[in-house]
């Protein structure tokens, strides 16, 4: 545990570095840029009850979702269409509880999040399916689900769910009895942050303490040894994990809608299921760690916006990081891997 | 009668310009996935090209563009291998990284280099030539055979990788060590060399297609501007089965349903719902995953991490 | 030049003194085999005594550490395999190396440069195995061949280089009676003309059916190199199974408490394996509490299908079986069928169970487990939280056998249980699978090590091509039972 923490921050320094080596080379001063960042990121109420965790929540949900996939030997690489479908699935309900008003607030809700859950969990059901059926690699099809998953919304925003006056490519907006509650007064933290920890909580010990967490962490340790030595039923443990990794990138999207954008578009997901997979990797799948590292790249983002507002420093710089920081784990992880093996015997 | 004629060699040409960046990544992404190797970083390859293209051709010439835009696609597609093929780190993980890395690096340098979303940047581009008496076939020659030179290298690498891949020991080679490394191993064929290679070379032919895009297309570089060509390049691939010609007839599809929306907006049907059709072959592609015979299936050593059976 | 007075003047491959190590144990001690050419010779051996060792460093594929190999009577070091094809070694493995997905032609092209054209390759497929006498279609899918088709494309890959001496490593093991009797007709056929085909095996039938010279190893050494013409399989299997084969070993008293009902049976049991071949071909046998029968086999004979259908893990295609809900099963791949390698060691003994249990993980019920399996079965762990990856080959396997063990399931079946484990380890799985006896468990394992079984078991089935016969406990007898020999007749079943 501890050397998992020590590891993490010798990354950390490692990425940091790199940004500082990127900023000079880009002619920008490191020490105004970087002090930009921190106080963005941590520096102000706004940025410690707002910017930052406003952006980890998509993040933390969307990366329990990879974790709990990964973790069951699944490449789920769908996130982000799971996570589409997730929001337009809310999206619908709210059109038709607006359309219909004088619903209680909470229920509607809970209709739109378990909708998310819904619509998430049987996106990545047809390709948890696909797998099953037709040995059809998952890497590929949910790749080819977020594509679908994308051209899907561009039609609903343009179609059935566009805002009545037919101007914008967007769903009309969430009136804001239907907003998830806000946790702080003036803040826009929202709900999805105890949902968020609440899920990654349950994950954990679900995974940890549970019999069909440990049949689900066996499978992916190890399929052969899980059928052959436990004989469990592998098609239905990856089955489950499958849908389960879905419905959560569903609900992410379902919170992220009723929580932040309010309203359905194209460019709905910056690519939130592809920073899902890098952030459960610096989790090293631990649901837990998804928590933090979800905060971190919440901090990051935030900082990175602060940034190019306050030094001028372009703030896609952070990607950058983001991507020296999967590198970095996956070096390591190899390099572990490759000395493990030759001090064994 | 005259529109019609219009609007179909209207249609094709956008067909054809819409297919040229994706099948030059396709083509690559075609090679890479033979030699067992997916790469889901030729977003990532594709956003450098179009940057290196933007700058060369700025600061020399629109030839250089292409050259600097093929070998910025080769440097970050570098990476890729040092991290796949030579660690055998997992090859999702380290695409999306590489992704990720690329859109960050390229914004970067974009926006110190040319301002904060400032001054539209204009580059020098290369304009349609037209073959010589092809060009004259009615409806074809127009959309076919009127283009930037590119396309015509689309044209010509489509039956060359065949050749090479089917007619040569080394495309033998690079089939084999898709499928089953340990048999090329056997036989002498390094499947390190050969996947190295093979991830070269799609990282050169996804920075084409960025410099496509630049250079024969927008005539500047916008951040995004690769707008998921490096995924819809994995499809292509699959629904091409693997085989560079299927690629090609893959690649005209998809450039297809994307010119769709300016065939209808010229004829002013707003209503119809393009994005659907836009989501047509990705569907067809999941239907061929799933029904494909044998022989149209994935390299069976495709993704894998190890090049030894246990 | 060591001619040993064989009629033709120069030997084509002569090895002599051949010495291998694998770590601390030598495969091969000073082992020779002299290779006349237009001959086919026979190598002979049980399992582990050196045949397929021996022939690899002739392949190029190991490295001597003693010994010389004369190639045409000139000594020759060859460095790697690609080198003995050039000089005209070719060797067909167990194990083929082709690419399923590529066509016939295809595979026999790969490795070479230039420009492949599809019909002088296929042109040249059909020479070399029209000129040899074997039946192989070019254009044909090698994923759609029979394993017979497959072994003859790799012959032809090997003659597409023009070997003068062919090396065939367990060539019938994979192959139905139909075509293991084409095989060796040709290999006949093939030396007739004039090269070389050295036959690995244990069939002595095989090779006395066909063979020209034979040579046999034990241990590592040559204990037999002759023609085959007058030797008979009595002598074969003697210098095979040395001094034991004449000194009957002297079988065990009955033990003392007599076996207790049947737990573990089978009746006409036919199965396949993953690639369709039937190996069970009708298997009927009875495992009674409070014994350990052994079974004795050659590779291939069909024991990895027959040990999965009684540990329950291999639904039979035909018969009735019936194996009890608590059993032990402990495989021969501990790493690929029976650990999570990165997982802590307490996680591993809590895989036993893992279909079953439902609800909440006890973990503190499953680490006390662990502890008290690492302290009775001695493995040499820090703690329960240690990964089983930390652990030596042989702590591995004491986890394993401690899991499968504790908790008294009523049969434990086990599969080569100390493969790869130095003497210590072998000796305490031996004790762990006798106390489980006693305690009344019926026992079933398999070894490849025939003394192994030997020693172990209480009763004796002898598994060949499918099928398994009650064998006595003699050695001689089993030996021959395996190897495809006559059953001696009138073996009395205890």
């Amino acid at each position: 545990m501890i050397r998992v923490v020590v590891q993490t921050l010798v990354l950390l320094a490692v990425a940091l570095v790199t940004l500082v080596l990127l900023l000079l080379a880009t002619g920008h001063a490191p020490g105004p840029a970087l002090s930009a960042m921190a106080s963005g990121a941590f520096g102000s109420s706004y940025a410690l009850l707002s910017a930052t965790p406003v952006r980890a929540i998509p993040l933390a949900l969307a990366g329990l979702a990879v974790a709990i996939a990964f973790r069951a030997g699944i490449l789920n690489v769908g996130a982000e269409g799971q996570l589409l479908v997730g929001a337009t699935a809310a999206a619908c309900v709210a059109a038709l509880a607006m359309a219909s008003p004088g619903l209680p607030a909470l229920l509607v809700i809970v209709a739109m999040l378990a909708a998310g859950t819904l619509a998430g969990g049987l996106w990545a059901g047809i390709a948890a399916w696909l797998r099953a059926r037709f040995g059809v690699l998952e890497v590929i099809s949910t790749i080819m689900l977020n594509l679908i998953a994308h051209e899907l919304v561009g039609y609903l925003v343009r179609g059935p769910l566009q805002e009545p006056t037919r101007t914008n490519p967007q769903s009309s907006t969430l009136v804001e009895a239907l907003h998830l509650p806000v946790l702080v007064e003036g803040s826009r933290l929202h709900a999805g942050l105890l949902l968020a920890i609440g899920l990654a909580v349950l994950a954990w010990w679900w995974l940890r303490n549970t019999a069909s967490g440990f049949r689900l962490r066996a499978v992916g340790g190890n399929a052969s040894a899980a059928a052959s030595a436990g004989r469990v039923n592998v098609p239905r443990v990856v089955a489950g994990a499958f849908l389960t990794s879905g419905a959560l990138a569903g609900v992410a999207g379902a919170v992220q809608y009723s929580g932040v954008t309010f309203a359905m578009y194209e460019n709905f997901s910056p690519g939130y299921g592809y920073k899902a997979i890098a952030v459960a990797l610096l989790a090293r799948l631990n649901p837990l760690g998804v928590l933090v590292a979800a905060l971190l790249f919440g901090a990051l983002e935030a900082g990175a916006n602060a940034m190019e507002r306050d030094a001028g420093v372009p703030n896609v710089v952070v990607s950058v990081v983001e991507a020296a920081l999967i590198l970095l784990v996956v070096a390591a992880d190899r390099w572990r891997a490759r000395t493990g093996n030759s001090t064994r015997e | 009668m005259s529109d019609a004629l219009t609007l179909g060699t209207d249609f094709l040409e956008a067909s054809v310009r819409f297919a040229t960046p994706l099948a030059l990544a396709s083509l690559g992404e075609c090679v890479s996935e033979r030699a067992g190797v997916i790469n889901i970083g030729l977003e990532g390859a594709i956003i450098c090209g179009a940057l290196g293209a933007t700058v060369a051709a700025g600061a020399v010439g629109v030839g250089f563009g292409f050259a600097a835009g093929a070998l910025a696609g080769v440097a970050i597609a570098a990476l890729f291998a040092l991290f796949t093929v030579w660690m055998r780190a997992d090859q999702i993980i380290t695409g999306t990284a590489i992704t990720l890395l690329a859109a960050g690096l390229t914004g970067t340098l974009y926006r110190s280099t040319f301002g904060v979303s400032g001054v539209a940047l204009s580059t020098p581009t290369i304009g349609a030539t037209a073959v010589p008496g092809l060009s004259a076939i009615p409806l074809l020659g127009a959309s076919l055979f009127e283009q930037p030179v590119v396309t015509y290298l689309v044209y010509a690498l489509g039956p060359l990788i065949t050749w090479w891949m089917f007619r040569t020991h080394a495309g033998l080679g690079l089939r084999a060590v898709g499928e089953r490394p340990q048999a090329a191993i056997a036989a002498g064929v390094s499947p390190r060399l050969t996947q190295t290679f093979a991830v070269l070379f799609a990282g050169a032919m996804a920075g084409l297609a960025g410099a496509t895009l630049v250079l024969a297309q927008a005539g500047t570089f916008v951040e995004e501007m690769s707008s998921g060509r490096g995924f819809i390049a994995i499809a292509i691939v699959v629904l091409g089965r693997w085989h560079p010609m299927g690629v090609l007839a893959a690649s005209l599809l998809f450039g297809a349903a994307q010119s769709l929306d300016t065939v209808f907006q010229s004829m002013g049907w707003r209503e119809v719902p393009y994005q659907l059709f836009l989501a047509i072959p990705y569907l067809m592609t999941l239907l061929v995953l799933a029904f494909a015979s044998a022989r149209a299936r994935a390299p069976a050593a495709l993704g894998q991490r190890e090049l030894t059976e246990k | 030049m060591t001619a040993a007075g064989s009629p033709s003047p120069v030997p084509l491959l002569s090895m002599d003194g051949i010495t291998h190590r694998f770590g601390p144990t030598a495969a091969l001690d000073s082992a020779s085999l002299v290779v006349r050419p237009g001959t086919v010779h026979a190598v002979l051996g049980e399992n582990g005594a050196g045949k397929t060792t021996l022939l690899r460093v002739a392949f190029g594929m190991l490295q001597p550490d003693a010994g010389t190999l004369r190639w045409r009577g000139v000594v020759t070091a060859i460095a790697s395999p690609s080198e003995a094809l050039r000089r005209g070694i070719g060797m067909v493995h167990q194990h083929f190396t082709l690419v399923p997905a590529m066509t016939v032609a295809e595979n026999v092209a790969l490795g070479e440069r230039g420009r492949y054209d599809p019909s002088r390759a296929a042109a040249r497929v059909r020479d070399v195995a029209g000129q040899s006498g074997l039946t192989l279609d070019p254009e044909a899918r090698v994923g759609a061949l029979t394993v017979g088709a497959q072994q003859r494309c790799e012959i032809v890959k090997a003659l597409a280089r023009n070997v003068e001496l062919l090396i065939l490593d367990e060539p019938t093991a994979v192959l139905a009676p139909q075509e293991a009797a084409e095989l060796l007709a040709w290999t006949r056929r093939y030396a007739d003309s004039g090269h070389a085909v050295v036959l690995i095996t244990h069939k002595l039938r095989d090779a006395l059916g066909v063979a020209d010279d034979v040579t046999v190893l034990r241990r590592g050494r040559t204990v037999l190199a002759t023609p085959a013409r007058g030797v008979t399989e009595s002598d074969l299997t003697a210098a095979m199974l040395g001094e034991d084969a004449s000194t009957v070993r002297a079988v065990r008293a009955a033990r003392g408490v007599m076996a207790g009902p049947v737990v573990l049976s089978a009746r006409d049991v036919r199965a396949r394996d993953s690639r369709g071949v039937e190996r069970l071909r009708g298997v009927t046998l009875d495992v009674r509490a409070g014994e350990i029968v052994g079974i004795a086999a050659v590779e291939g004979a069909g024991q990895q299908q027959l040990l999965r259908v009684l540990a329950g893990r291999l639904r039979p295609d035909a018969g009735a079986v019936v194996v009890p809900e608590a059993i032990g099963f402990i495989p021969e791949d501990r790493h690929h069928d029976a650990l999570v390698l990165d997982a802590p060691l307490y996680e591993n003994v809590a895989l036993r169970d893992a279909a079953a249990r439902g609800g909440h993980m006890r973990w503190d019920v499953l680490r006390e487990e662990t502890r008290s399996i690492i302290g009775s079965y001695d493995v040499r762990t820090a703690d329960e939280n240690s990964s089983a990856r930390s652990l030596s080959g042989g702590n591995q396997q004491k986890l394993v056998l401690g899991r499968e063990l504790s908790g008294g399931p009523a049969a434990i079946v086990a599969e080569n249980p100390s493969r790869g484990l130095d003497f210590r380890a072998t000796a305490a799985v031996h004790e762990q699978l006798r106390l489980a006896r006693d305690r009344g468990a019926a026992v079933v394992m398999y070894s490849s090590d025939l003394d192994e079984v030997l020693l172990l078991a209480d009763r004796v089935y002898a598994m060949h091509d499918g099928v398994v016969h009650e064998t006595a406990r003699d050695r001689e007898a089993v030996g021959r039972a395996i190897l495809g020999g006559a059953l001696p007749s009138g073996v009395s079943v205890p």
